[in-house]
């Protein structure tokens, strides 16, 4: 797949048709990728990187550079392609300017998880059919890919692009997925068990806002956690109050408009599962509005800035999940 | 010397929109029926105004009740503020519920301008609703505690 791809770059960069190319570039080791621009073939055969942890999602980037001079080229992968279909319903994309090819994926990996299974010191990562040879400080190790997905791709809910101009590989299809079974875990404990299972989880944020800064929902310039007289701008959570509210309004200023792209927690530093908060708007909106991706329709009206006469009251909260 | 036990007297907050709620409060007032003292009401425009960070705010500044009263659903002064309300209001109270603060904590409630008595009623089951669940100790912000 790689040299597919950094074909296709170097053959449209070559004539002409677009400026730049917006992919993957290899860090330090093999699993450490970011996001990166190039603009040169020299640059592509240097560093341009596609393999299992290209898990960066570049639709979010798309909108700086695409307002540049010339085109843009934009390797998108099905997630990734649900943003950017979204970002151009708010307009915060011009369409005109992006070249969008289309990759399959079959699952990324998350470091975190290999390490997790006491594979510690890695040195380098190989794919070798189902499995992955990684060496490492201790000597090579083997371990299957399927135990080393990225918590997002456990329960992939999208192999199908939603608006390229073109595909390379295969164009699969939308998946039932069962993404909400963890969801479903939370809903059903106390209200006491919920409790103490965020403040598990929250109580380890640091506020570095990686997950606001990587949400391609996340698009306002001014953002509400920027404001000096807000008290809680660039500033860690003082106590648990200010954890929740961080988390709650994340969540709620991305609701009906997230993807479910799983950025937030892959680029967590402390590994907060925060899609979880995201997920469980999903899930209400479905469940209450009507099922609802956001980014799969360029018409539909994002269930929060819609209603119909029908709509249920705020009081079936009451009657729901754990404590009734 | 015994600590004086005191008897626990919530602080609910009440948004009400100016064209229903607030003037349905000023009704149950003039008609002389009785809700408890401890309701504090804040007007606002439309129900739809009500932020999600105003009711976080509120429970921060040591609120134990949020409640939010606006016109009956196809009743808005603005035509239709109160239903996108009534979504947001739901996805929230979701969410809280799903972070595990208690659920009574937090209601919507469609009070007119000609229910005086509607409002008493609903203050009065609130407080009592919130009085049984006790203070606010889930989403309290101690910086803000004054005792």
């Amino acid at each position: 797949m790689q040299q597919a791809i950094i074909a296709k770059a170097k053959e449209l960069l070559a004539n002409g048709s677009v400026n730049r190319v917006i992919g993957w570039k290899k860090g330090e080791f093999s699993y450490d990728i970011t996001p990166d621009v190039f603009t040169t073939a020299e640059a592509i055969d240097a560093d341009f990187v596609y393999d299992d942890f290209c898990g960066a999602n570049v639709s979010k980037f798309l909108m700086k550079i695409s307002k540049g001079e010339g085109k843009t080229l934009a390797f998108l992968k099905p997630c990734d392609s649900y943003s950017f279909a979204q970002l151009l319903k708010e307009h915060r994309i011009d369409r005109e300017k992006v070249y969008v090819v289309g990759i399959p994926c079959d699952g990324k990996a998350d470091i975190n998880k290999i390490r997790e299974n006491g594979i510690d010191g890695v040195l380098s990562i190989k794919e070798d059919g189902s499995n992955y040879v990684i060496d490492t400080l201790y000597g090579e190790k083997t371990i299957a890919k399927a135990d080393v997905y990225a918590e997002r791709c456990v329960n992939c809910k999208s192999k199908k692009h939603v608006d390229v101009d073109e595909m390379l590989g295969e164009e699969g299809d939308v998946i039932a997925s069962n993404r909400f079974e963890m969801v479903e875990k939370i809903e059903a404990m106390s209200s006491e068990e919920k409790y103490e299972f965020w403040k598990n989880e929250l109580s380890r944020c640091i506020r570095c806002n990686a997950c606001r800064n990587v949400c391609p929902a996340c698009t306002c310039e001014n953002c509400v956690f920027d404001n000096p007289n807000s008290d809680i701008n660039n500033k860690a959570a003082a106590n648990s109050f200010e954890e929740n509210m961080y988390h709650i309004i994340r969540a709620f200023h991305v609701a009906g408009r997230c993807t479910d792209c799983g950025e937030c927690s892959r680029v967590c530093p402390q590994n907060i599962p925060i899609h979880l908060l995201n997920r469980k708007i999903i899930k209400d909106v479905n469940e209450l509005y009507g099922e609802y991706q956001a980014g799969a329709d360029p018409d539909e009206r994002y269930p929060l800035v819609n209603f119909t006469y029908g709509d249920c009251e705020p009081s079936v909260v009451y009657e729901r999940g754990g404590d009734k | 010397m015994s600590i004086e036990e005191k008897e626990f007297k919530p602080t609910i907050v009440a948004f009400c929109c100016n064209w229903c709620s607030y003037a349905g409060a000023d009704l149950s007032g003039t008609n002389r029926l009785q809700y408890p003292a401890n309701v504090k009401i804040i007007r606002i425009p439309c129900s739809c105004r009500l932020n999600p960070m105003f009711i976080l705010r509120a429970f921060q500044r040591g609120a134990d009740g949020v409640i939010l009263c606006g016109c009956h659903p196809g009743d808005c002064h603005y035509t239709t503020g109160n239903y996108y309300a009534r979504r947001r209001m739901t996805i929230l109270f979701s969410m809280l519920d799903y972070l595990g603060i208690e659920k009574g904590r937090t209601r919507v409630e469609w009070v007119s301008a000609a229910e005086g008595q509607k409002f008493a009623e609903t203050m009065n089951s609130f407080v009592e609703t919130i009085t049984k669940l006790g203070k606010n100790h889930r989403l309290e912000d101690l910086r803000c505690n004054k005792q």
